[in-house]
C-alpha cells in the first residue's frame, strides 16, 4: 500500500514538473508561395487557402507547433518566383511550402538548392523540380508517374485499344504526363491513333477533336487542367462524338466550374488522390471548413497543400526545429527526417525517398450523375 | 466532308474576328488611335452577360441588351476620361493609355469575378445542332455567321445613308474640315466609341457561346487577332475589317488542320506579314499619300 | 564648345555618372551584406531591362518607329546563350563561368542580331501602325517558334530538332521545346551586368550623337525630306534596328543565364510592351530616362508585394493618369511652370518628342 501511494505521488510530482516546464510553443515561419493573381490564380489561391485551413486548425489546437504563414506571390513567371523567394527570406521564412506550378518550383528550387532552403511543394509534379537537388519534396505524383499509372489502368481495365491524346504543348505539366503515357501504353500494347497539340491560349479545339473522332478514338487522353478540358469536352459533344475521356489529376474541379453544363463530364474518368465528395472524415471535415471559410469547394491542389502544412509539421518535429534556426541548418535536418516520417494525410499515405518523390496509391474515380466516384 | 468542316468552323471563328475588327477599324479610322482595351471590353460584355444569365436569371436576349448597354456606356466613359484628354498627344502615348487601361479592365473583371474560369451557359443559344450529311454545324456557329452578315449590312448602310453615319465619314476623312462644317467631332468619335463598344459586348456574348470558357484573359489574345485582322484588312475600312476578320479566322483552322496544331498562331501571324508586304496598306485599305 | 554640344556632353556625363555610383553604391552593399535578398535578386535583371529599354528606345524614340516585338530578340538571346554555355561545358569542358558567360553574351547578341536583319529587311519596307502590327507578328512567330525547338548535346556535338523530338537516346537536353532551355548552370553576375550596361550606353549615346544619329534621327522627323537629302532611310533604320537587336539579345542572354530554367511564356507580346512601357515613361529619346524608368519600374511591384492584390490594379491606373498628366497640353502647362528648371537639362532631348509621329 505505501509502495502505491509513494508511486502515485512521483507519479503526480513529475507530472506536475513537466507542466510546469511545458515548453512554449515552437513558432515556425512557413512561407507559402504561389500565383495569387494572374491566370494561375486560382491554383496558387487554391493552395494557400488549403493551407491556411491547416494552419488554422494546427494553431487552434495548441500542441508544441505554431505556424506563422508567410504568403508570397509568384505569378506563375519564373522570373518572378526568385523575387518571391528572396522576399520571403527577407520576412524571415525558414522553410518553403511551395511554389505550387512546376517551372516556377523548378527555378526556385534550384536557386534554394544553392541557398540551402527547404522546399515542399504540395503540387508542382514535374520530374524537373525534385532533379539534380536534394532540398525539394514532393506531395503529388510526379508527372510522368501519373501518365504511366493510367496507361496501366486503362490497360488493366480493358477500357479500349484506340487512343487519342491532346495536350497541351506549352505546359510542362502536360507534355510531362504525355510523354510517359504514350511510353506505357506502347508497352501495354495499346494503339495511339491521334496526337494532337494545343497551347495556352488555344479556345477553339474543333480541329484536335475533329481528328481524334477521324481516326475512331475509343478513348481520349486528356493530361490537361479542368479548363482546356471542359471545351474539349463540349467540342466533342457538338460533333456528337461520345468516347471515354480519362483525365489526371488537373481534371478536377472541373464539376465545380461556375455555369458549367455536368452533363457534359458525364462518364469522364479521372486519377486523382482527392474527390471533395468522399465519404472519409477527415475530407469531409475539411470540405465543410474550406466551403465555409472561402464559399467554394476545395479542388485537389487545396487537399495537397492542407497535406503539405501536416507534412511539414511532422518533419518538424522529427528533426527538432526550433524557431530560431536559420533556413540554411533547417535545411538538413529537415531532409533527413523527411525519409522518416510517413504521414497519413486527405491524398492518401505518403513517404519518401531521397530524390524527393512521394510514394503513395492512385485512385481512379468516374463521374457519375455530376458526382465523382471512386473505382476499386 | 472534313475539309467543309474545317471551312464552317473557319468562318465561324472568323465571324467573331470580323465583328471584334469592325469596332478597332471604326475607332482607328475616327480617332487614329489602337484601342488596345477593346479586347477587354468584350470580355466585361460577356461577364455581363453571364451574370443576366447565370445569377439574375433574365431572359437571353434582356441580357445581351444588358450587356450591350453595359459596355456602351462603359466604351464612352473610356474615351471620355482617358482618351479625349489626349487627343492632342502622339499616337504612342494613346497607345500607352490604352494599354493601361486593358490591364486596367482586367484586373477590375478579377478582383469582381475573381480568377476562377466560368462557364458560359450554352444552353440558351442550343436548339438543335443542323447535320447534313455527315457535317455538324452547331447552332452557335450559325447565329454567329448570321449575326456578323446582319451587324456588316446594318453598318454599311448606317455609314452610308444616315446622317450620323456620314458625319463619322466626314471626321475620320478630315477632322478639320468636319468641324468647319459644324459636326461635332466630341459627339462623333464618342459615338463611334458607343457603337464599337456594343459590337464589342455582342462579339463577347459569341465568343463565349462558341468557346464557353470565361476569365479576365478571355478577352485578350482574341483581341490581338481581330487586331491583326483589321490591319490585314485594311485599317479604317469597315468591308476591310469584315474580310481581314473571315480570311484569318479560315486560314487558323486550315492551319491548324493541314499543317501543324502547335504552328497554328504562327501560320496566321507569318500570312499577315506576307500579305502586307505585297499590300502595304492591307488588303482593302486606302494607301496614305503623304503631302510633301 | 556650343551650348547645345556641352548640354549632350553633361547629359551623358551623368548617365554615366549614375550608373556608376550606383554600381559602387551596391557593390558595397553587397559586400557588407546590408543589402536585402530582395534587392540582391533583382539586380542582374535589372541591368537586362535597362540594356531592353535602352535599345528599344533607340529603334522608338531615335528611329521612331514602333517595334511591339523586342522580347522576340530577347528570347533569341536567352536561348543562344542557354545552349552556347551548355555546350562549351559539356564539348570542351570549360568550367570557367565567367568566359563562358561572356561567350554566351557575345553568341546571343550575334544571333540575334541576325535576326534583327531577317527581320528588319520586310519590317521596315512598312510604315506605322503596320510596321507596329509586322513586328508584333513577328514576336509571336518566334514564340511559336522557340517552343517546338529541340536542342541537346551528345559527344561534344549539337543536335537540333524540330516539332519532332528525334534526337539521339543519349543526348543532355538544353532546349526542350515547352519546357525552355533546362538545367541552366546560372552564371551571370551583377559585374557583368554592370559592364554590359555600360557598354550599351557607350554605344547607343555615341551612335546618337554621330553622324549617323543625326541621319537616324532625320529619318524619324521627316521621313521625305531626309529622302530627298540623300540620305538612305532604309540603311539607317535598319542600322538602329539591328544594334537595338544585337543589345536585345545580350541583354536576354544575360537574363537567361541568371536562372536555372527559361521558358517561351517569359517573351510574350506583353512583355514587349512592359518594355515599351519603360521606354515611354522614361521619355522617347531620353537615354538616362529609360535607365531610371526601367529600374523603377522593376523594383516597384517588388515594393508592393504587399498589395499583391491590387498592385496591377494600382499599377494600371499609374500608368494611365501619369500618361494622361504627361500628355495632356493643359496640365503640361502648369506642370512646366513649376517645374522648367530643373527640366532645363533635359529639354534637347524632351523636344524630340513631339517631332516622332511615324
Amino acid at each position: 500500500m505505501k509502495k502505491l501511494i509513494a508511486l502515485l505521488l512521483a507519479l503526480a510530482l513529475t507530472l506536475t514538473v513537466c507542466a510546469a516546464l511545458a515548453e512554449e510553443p515552437v513558432v515556425l515561419k512557413i512561407a507559402h508561395i504561389g500565383p495569387t493573381t494572374g491566370a494561375a490564380a486560382l491554383y496558387g489561391l487554391a493552395t494557400q487557402h488549403g493551407a491556411e485551413i491547416a494552419v488554422d486548425e494546427i494553431n487552434a489546437a495548441g500542441g508544441k507547433y505554431q505556424i506563422e504563414l508567410i504568403t508570397e506571390d509568384d505569378e506563375h513567371n519564373v522570373e518572378k518566383v526568385i523575387n518571391a523567394y528572396n522576399a520571403a527570406l527577407d520576412a524571415g521564412a525558414q522553410m518553403i511550402l511551395g511554389s505550387t506550378t512546376s517551372k516556377p518550383c523548378e527555378a526556385a528550387g534550384a536557386q534554394g538548392y544553392v541557398d540551402r532552403v527547404f522546399f515542399l511543394t504540395p503540387s508542382a509534379s514535374s520530374t524537373a523540380v525534385i532533379e539534380d537537388k536534394d532540398n525539394v519534396f514532393q506531395v503529388c505524383f510526379t508527372d510522368p508517374n501519373q501518365g504511366s499509372a493510367s496507361a496501366q489502368y486503362i490497360a488493366d481495365h480493358k477500357l479500349g485499344t484506340k487512343i487519342a491524346v491532346i495536350y497541351n504543348n506549352a505546359d510542362v505539366y502536360s507534355t510531362g504526363i504525355r510523354d510517359t503515357f504514350v511510353e506505357k501504353a506502347a508497352e501495354m500494347g495499346l494503339e495511339i491513333v491521334s496526337e494532337e497539340t494545343f497551347t495556352d491560349e488555344t479556345t477553339d479545339f474543333t480541329v484536335q477533336v475533329g481528328k481524334a473522332q477521324e481516326a475512331g478514338a475509343e478513348i481520349v487522353f486528356l493530361p490537361m487542367y479542368y479548363t482546356p478540358a471542359s471545351l474539349i469536352l463540349k467540342t466533342a459533344s457538338d460533333k456528337n462524338y461520345k468516347p471515354i475521356f480519362f483525365g489526371v489529376d488537373g481534371m478536377d474541379g472541373i464539376l465545380s466550374v461556375e455555369g458549367f453544363d455536368t452533363s457534359l463530364a458525364e462518364g469522364v474518368m479521372l486519377l486523382t488522390p482527392f474527390v471533395a465528395t468522399s465519404e472519409d472524415e477527415k475530407v469531409k471535415s475539411f470540405v465543410a471548413k474550406y466551403q465555409e471559410k472561402f464559399n467554394e469547394t476545395p479542388i485537389q491542389f487545396a487537399a495537397d497543400a492542407y497535406d503539405g502544412i501536416y507534412i511539414l509539421i511532422a518533419a518538424a518535429e522529427k528533426a527538432g526545429i526550433t524557431a530560431e534556426m536559420a533556413p540554411e541548418e533547417a535545411c538538413d535536418l529537415l531532409i533527413a527526417a523527411m525519409k522518416e516520417i510517413q504521414v497519413e494525410g486527405l491524398t492518401g499515405s505518403m513517404t519518401w525517398d531521397e530524390s524527393g518523390a512521394v510514394t503513395k496509391t492512385p485512385m481512379a474515380a468516374t463521374i457519375v450523375n455530376g458526382v465523382y466516384v471512386f473505382e476499386d | 466532308m472534313i475539309f467543309l468542316d474545317h471551312l464552317i468552323n473557319g468562318l465561324s471563328l472568323g465571324s467573331i474576328y470580323a465583328i471584334i475588327a469592325l469596332g478597332y477599324t471604326m475607332v482607328y479610322g475616327i480617332a487614329k488611335m489602337l484601342n488596345f482595351a477593346h479586347g477587354d471590353v468584350i470580355m466585361i460584355g460577356a461577364y455581363i452577360a453571364f451574370c443576366g444569365l447565370q445569377y439574375w436569371g433574365i431572359p437571353p436576349v434582356l441580357a445581351i441588351l444588358l450587356a450591350m448597354v453595359f459596355c456602351t456606356l462603359l466604351g464612352v466613359t473610356i474615351e471620355g476620361f482617358a482618351y479625349r484628354p489626349l487627343r492632342q498627344a502622339t499616337s504612342l502615348a494613346v497607345l500607352i493609355t490604352a494599354i493601361g487601361m486593358s490591364y486596367l479592365l482586367q484586373n477590375i473583371a478579377l478582383m469582381i469575378w475573381g480568377a476562377n474560369p466560368k462557364s458560359f451557359p450554352t444552353t440558351f443559344i442550343n436548339g438543335s445542332n443542323i447535320r447534313i450529311g455527315q457535317l455538324n454545324i452547331s447552332s452557335a456557329t450559325l447565329i454567329t455567321i448570321v449575326a456578323n452578315i446582319v451587324i456588316m449590312v446594318t453598318l454599311t448602310l448606317f455609314t452610308s445613308k444616315t446622317k450620323l453615319g456620314k458625319a463619322m465619314r466626314c471626321v475620320s476623312e478630315d477632322r478639320g474640315a468636319a468641324e468647319l462644317m459644324g459636326i461635332n467631332v466630341n459627339r462623333t468619335i464618342s459615338l463611334t466609341f458607343a457603337i464599337g463598344s456594343a459590337l464589342a459586348a455582342v462579339a463577347g456574348v459569341l465568343l463565349c457561346s462558341s468557346y464557353p470558357i470565361l476569365q479576365p484573359t478571355t478577352g485578350s489574345m482574341p483581341g490581338i487577332k481581330a487586331f491583326t485582322a483589321a490591319v490585314f484588312g485594311g485599317i479604317g475600312s469597315i468591308p476591310g475589317a469584315m474580310l481581314g476578320g473571315i480570311l484569318l479566322g479560315v486560314i487558323e483552322i486550315f492551319g491548324k488542320a493541314y499543317i501543324s496544331t502547335e504552328l497554328g498562331d504562327a501560320i496566321v501571324f507569318a500570312v499577315l506579314i506576307i500579305v502586307l508586304l505585297v499590300k502595304p496598306a492591307g488588303l482593302l485599305g486606302k494607301p496614305m499619300r503623304e503631302k510633301v | 564648345m556650343t551650348k547645345a554640344k556641352r548640354k549632350r556632353l553633361i547629359y551623358n556625363l551623368v548617365t554615366y555618372a549614375l550608373v556608376i555610383a550606383a554600381y559602387i553604391i551596391l557593390q558595397n552593399m553587397i559586400g557588407a551584406k546590408t543589402i536585402s535578398r530582395s534587392l540582391k535578386g533583382l539586380l542582374v535583371p535589372i541591368c537586362a531591362w535597362i540594356i531592353m529599354a535602352v535599345s528599344l528606345n533607340l529603334v522608338i524614340g531615335f528611329s521612331g518607329e514602333l517595334s511591339l516585338g523586342h522580347a522576340g530578340f530577347m528570347s533569341i538571346g536567352a536561348y543562344t546563350g542557354a545552349i552556347i554555355s551548355g555546350w562549351l561545358m559539356a564539348a570542351f569542358d570549360m568550367q570557367d563561368p565567367t568566359l563562358r558567360l561572356v561567350l554566351a553574351i557575345a553568341g546571343g547578341g550575334i544571333v540575334a542580331g541576325i535576326f534583327g536583319v531577317l527581320i528588319g529587311i520586310p519590317v521596315l519596307r512598312l510604315r506605322g501602325d503596320y510596321l507596329a502590327i509586322v513586328t508584333l507578328a513577328f514576336g509571336e512567330i518566334i514564340r511559336n517558334l522557340v517552343n517546338v525547338l529541340y536542342v541537346g548535346t551528345a559527344d561534344g556535338q549539337l543536335h537540333f530538332a524540330f516539332l519532332n523530338k528525334k534526337l539521339p537516346a543519349d543526348v543532355t537536353m538544353l532546349v526542350d521545346g515547352a519546357k525552355g532551355a533546362v538545367k541552366i548552370k546560372p552564371i551571370s553576375t551583377f559585374t557583368v551586368g554592370f559592364v554590359l550596361v555600360m557598354i550599351t550606353l557607350i554605344v547607343v549615346l555615341n551612335l546618337v550623337n554621330s553622324r549617323a544619329g543625326r541621319a537616324i534621327q532625320a529619318t524619324r522627323d521627316n521621313r521625305i525630306a531626309a529622302e530627298s537629302m540623300g540620305v538612305s532611310v532604309t540603311k539607317y533604320k535598319m542600322m538602329a534596328f539591328v544594334t537595338a537587336a544585337v543589345l536585345a539579345g545580350m541583354a536576354g542572354a544575360l537574363y537567361g543565364l541568371n536562372s536555372s530554367t527559361v521558358v517561351p511564356t517569359q517573351f510574350t507580346f506583353n512583355q514587349s510592351i512592359n518594355v515599351l512601357v519603360f521606354v515611354v515613361l522614361g521619355g522617347l529619346g531620353n537615354v538616362l530616362g529609360s535607365v531610371i524608368s526601367a529600374t523603377f519600374l522593376t523594383v516597384l511591384p517588388e515594393v508592393l508585394r504587399e498589395f499583391a492584390d491590387y498592385r496591377m490594379l494600382v499599377y494600371a491606373v499609374v500608368l494611365i493618369l501619369v500618361m494622361i498628366f504627361t500628355n495632356n497640353p493643359l496640365i503640361r502647362s502648369v506642370f512646366g511652370r513649376a517645374v522648367a528648371p530643373v527640366k532645363g537639362l533635359f529639354r534637347g532631348k524632351k523636344n524630340s518628342v513631339s517631332g516622332g509621329e511615324a
